[in-house]
């Protein structure tokens, strides 16, 4: 195996266990969660697989909150979020999880009313 | 011991870090493992002498010590079986996603003063959010089974460990708010010396929470008079019926191991921690020193203090179990909704008023300036200046205006 | 000695670079099982093993902000998030289960347009990531203060925490009212789900009962349905009343 021709690859993926890590790799990380909260949500017929898109999605928000409030990833102490970033995390996440509480609460009763979780038959006021 | 290995040995700084968290993850894995082999024994023992009979006196003499060796190789060797429309991928992750949240809850755990994995500023709560995590792999497992004993059995172990996370967590709050931190060792550090000291025997409020800790946690760890979810007479053996062999070991590894952690908890949120009733390196003059100067005997002392009081703990949860009779599992829930939560919320406010006007605990005359709450964060006169470590210390020109 | 060989002689030879940054390395374990578990969430079929891996990113993001030095949130996300909301999600999964799992499948169309806009997304997001200079520069060195307490005394409405070194100076709010909002919401939540969810009397069978008359019951949801019921199908037009 030629090293030579791995050593582009290698070296960035060395960069990537060597270097420290910056915002921008924090955001790459939030941008894949909310893509595929996104996707998920699209795509899902299960009432439930929804609600874990809306999950997803919060996530990669709060990823993006606390990475902008993080002092270890900012230069020159930067100009972050500081506590801001990480106070706005936590209430993201309190209000997530009241969310899915009445969220499941509303599948729970659509379930007992239709049998199903299937949100394409949810179509009652259609038409 | 990542300074020892850097400066003495000469290793590079990212090495000496692997080299410390590997010996620090064996010894703790040590400490799960070897603390269940123990724990086994004791079990067997203490359960044959509560029924009036003896417990394992054949292998490897009287008392039989090896029996729990014995248990271990016959465990390894059985048959790897999973049921046929069991779903595989699930059925062989669950035992080890219960075996690692009980494992990850160990990180935060303070053995002694620097005996530590990591000293988390937010130790308890870190603790008390990854035990709730042990729930995955009950469910996994009951619903990867395929057998709807073994779901029903999950789901009621499921519901119990989340119920009982909240009077948990009221009752784990009142140590917190008597040391003013959520970090385990300043918990410690602060009931050192004699037992009074202790928070259990700081207000009555506090005595009572303990009481409805103990509770709660043996509940947590779904332990008699709680262990509905998988007792013999009721549902086989509940989430864990298909299990049989090494996966089964690792549940089990993982409930002593929570067990343990709890009982160790107990003891750093109540008991003092690695501080003895009686405070023995004080009394023969020794101090626990810091960085390269660190009296390793003291700590080691503190660690032993430390491992006896979860010791006893467990041993007091085996004694229950083998004494109390099973409760159904709407006892369960009345328990923990009608008694441990309107308790823990009634001792938790007794607490915080008993704080706020006697500071110093049980005895008014005991040197505890309030002013040494909230770790000095606010400008005072014991304020971040007296306890800031170098790093700090340039705030302090901020803070005190 | 040994240590002097294995720094320089086998490590060197296995890596260009002769340090790992260990807080660089989790990070990159933290975030690609983080992402691979987000999109497994949006490709698996069965609805348990979806909440399996919801489970595995949420945790691995719950990894992420401990390394981001915000521990007080990480610690708040494994407690409420993993060990709460997904907790109920699993039991919302068992509660409405039909036997077996029925995978309910979207058409190849709609999940093609969904991976089209997913696609675009990204890559819009992916872009603004890397646009702005400033957010690319490492910090080295730096320590952080604990965030415990400055998180706990802001939420009473005191901040004792320092402000970043390049932002605006003035006085800075503290979060006592976001703090009491959140906390009457969370009741005001809490009181709806029960009354949402309870189990009510009924005059006509429910649908789940009409379906499990048809077929021998196999899963959770029917059994529980019927023991939920204590008169039983035909019994609930006995029981009467309003619902």
């Amino acid at each position: 195996m030629n090293p030579s021709a791995l050593v582009p690859g290698g070296l960035l993926a060395m960069g990537l266990f060597t270097e420290p890590v910056s915002v921008a790799h924090y955001l790459v990380v939030g941008a894949i969660l909310f893509t595929a909260g996104v996707a998920c949500m699209a795509v899902k017929r299960n009432a439930l697989g929804v609600l874990m898109g809306i999950e997803l999605v919060l996530n990669g928000a709060n990823v993006n909150f606390v990475a902008f409030a993080s002092p270890y990833l900012q230069a020159d102490g930067g100009r972050g979020l500081g506590l801001d970033g990480q106070a706005i995390a936590l209430f993201v996440i309190l209000l997530a999880a009241a969310e899915a509480a009445v969220a499941l609460a509303i599948t729970l009763n659509f379930y007992n009313n239709h049998a199903t979780v299937d949100v394409d038959r949810a179509d009652d006021l259609k038409g | 011991m990542a300074e020892f290995l850097i400066n003495t040995v000469g290793l590079s700084a990212w090495l000496a870090w692997t080299v410390t968290a590997v010996v620090a993850a064996v010894l703790v894995l040590n400490v799960i493992a070897g603390g269940a082999l123990v724990f086994i024994w004791a079990e067997r023992k203490i359960a044959g002498r509560i029924q009036d009979r003896l417990g394992p006196t054949r292998t490897g003499g009287r008392f039989g010590w090896l029996q729990s060796l014995a248990d271990g190789i016959k465990l390894l060797a059985k048959e790897d079986l999973m049921p046929e429309g069991a779903d595989g991928m699930l059925f062989r992750l669950a035992p080890y996603v219960s075996f690692c949240a009980s494992f990850c809850a160990f990180i935060a755990l303070p053995f002694a003063f620097d005996f530590i994995g990591c000293r988390l500023n937010v130790g308890v709560f870190f603790v008390v959010a990854v035990l709730g995590l042990e729930v995955f792999g009950v469910i996994l497992a009951g619903y990867a089974s395929a057998s709807k004993w073994s779901l029903f059995g999950a789901m009621r172990e499921a519901a119990q460990v989340v119920s009982y996370e909240v009077p948990l967590g009221m009752c784990v709050v009142v140590p917190v708010m008597l040391a003013g931190s959520m970090d385990m060792v300043t918990i410690a550090e602060k009931q050192a010396g004699w037992f009074t000291n202790w928070y259990l025997f700081h207000d009555p409020f506090t005595f009572v929470i303990f009481w409805v800790y103990v509770t709660c946690a043996v509940a947590s760890v779904n332990r008699a008079p709680f262990d509905l979810a998988e007792a013999e007479s009721e549902l086989v053996a509940g989430f864990h019926t298909e299990y049989s062999g090494l996966r089964w070991s690792y549940f089990f590894m993982a409930e002593y191991g929570s067990m343990f952690l709890v009982s160790a908890m107990a003891a750093v949120l109540f008991m003092g921690g690695w501080n003895g009733p009686i405070p023995l390196a004080t009394l023969l003059g020794l101090s626990e020193g810091t960085g390269d100067t660190a009296n390793y005997f003291v700590r080691l002392l503190g660690m032993f203090n430390l491992l006896g009081k979860a010791t006893l703990g467990v041993l007091v949860m085996m004694w229950v179990r083998w004494t109390l009779p099973r409760l159904r599992i709407d006892q369960v829930m009345t328990t923990c909704l009608k008694y441990c939560t309107p308790i823990a919320a009634a001792m938790f406010a007794g607490a915080m008023l008993w704080q706020l006007f006697l500071p110093g605990g049980l005895a008014p005359g005991l040197d505890r300036p309030a002013g040494e709450i909230r770790e000095g964060w606010l400008e005072g006169p014991g304020g971040r200046a007296a306890t800031a470590p170098a790093a700090e210390q340039k705030k302090v020109a901020q803070v005190n205006r | 000695m040994i240590a002097a060989a294995f720094d320089t002689g086998l490590v060197a030879a296995a890596l260009p670079l002769a340090a790992i940054n260990w807080h660089s390395t989790f990070f990159l374990l933290f975030a690609v099982l983080a992402c691979v578990c987000a999109i497994a969430v949006v490709t698996a079929d069965n609805v348990v093993r979806m909440a399996l891996y919801l489970v595995l990113s949420l945790g691995a993001t719950a990894g992420l902000f401990f390394l981001a030095g915000a521990e007080f949130v990480g610690a708040m996300q494994l407690m409420i998030y993993v060990g709460g909301t997904l907790v109920l999600l699993v039991f919302g999964v068992m509660l409405t289960a039909q036997a077996p799992f029925v995978s309910i499948k979207t058409a190849p169309g709609d999940r093609a347009l969904a991976g089209i806009v997913g696609a675009s997304l990204l890559a819009v997001l992916l872009l603004s990531a890397f646009s702005v200079e400033e957010w690319r520069k490492p910090a080295a060195g730096v320590v952080g203060d604990p965030t415990a307490t400055p998180i706990g005394m802001a939420l009473l409405g005191v901040r004792v925490d320092e402000p970043p070194a390049g932002s605006p100076a003035g006085v800075r709010s503290g979060y006592l009212l976001p703090f009491e909002i959140v906390s009457v919401h969370l009741l005001v939540v809490l009181v709806a789900a029960a009354y949402l969810a309870r189990a009510k009397r009924r005059k006509t069978p429910r649908a789940i009962e009409v379906a499990a008359s048809a077929e021998p019951p196999a899963s959770v949801a029917e059994h529980a349905a019927i023991g939920r019921e204590p008169a039983g199908r035909g019994g609930s037009v006995l029981v009467g009343g309003p619902r």
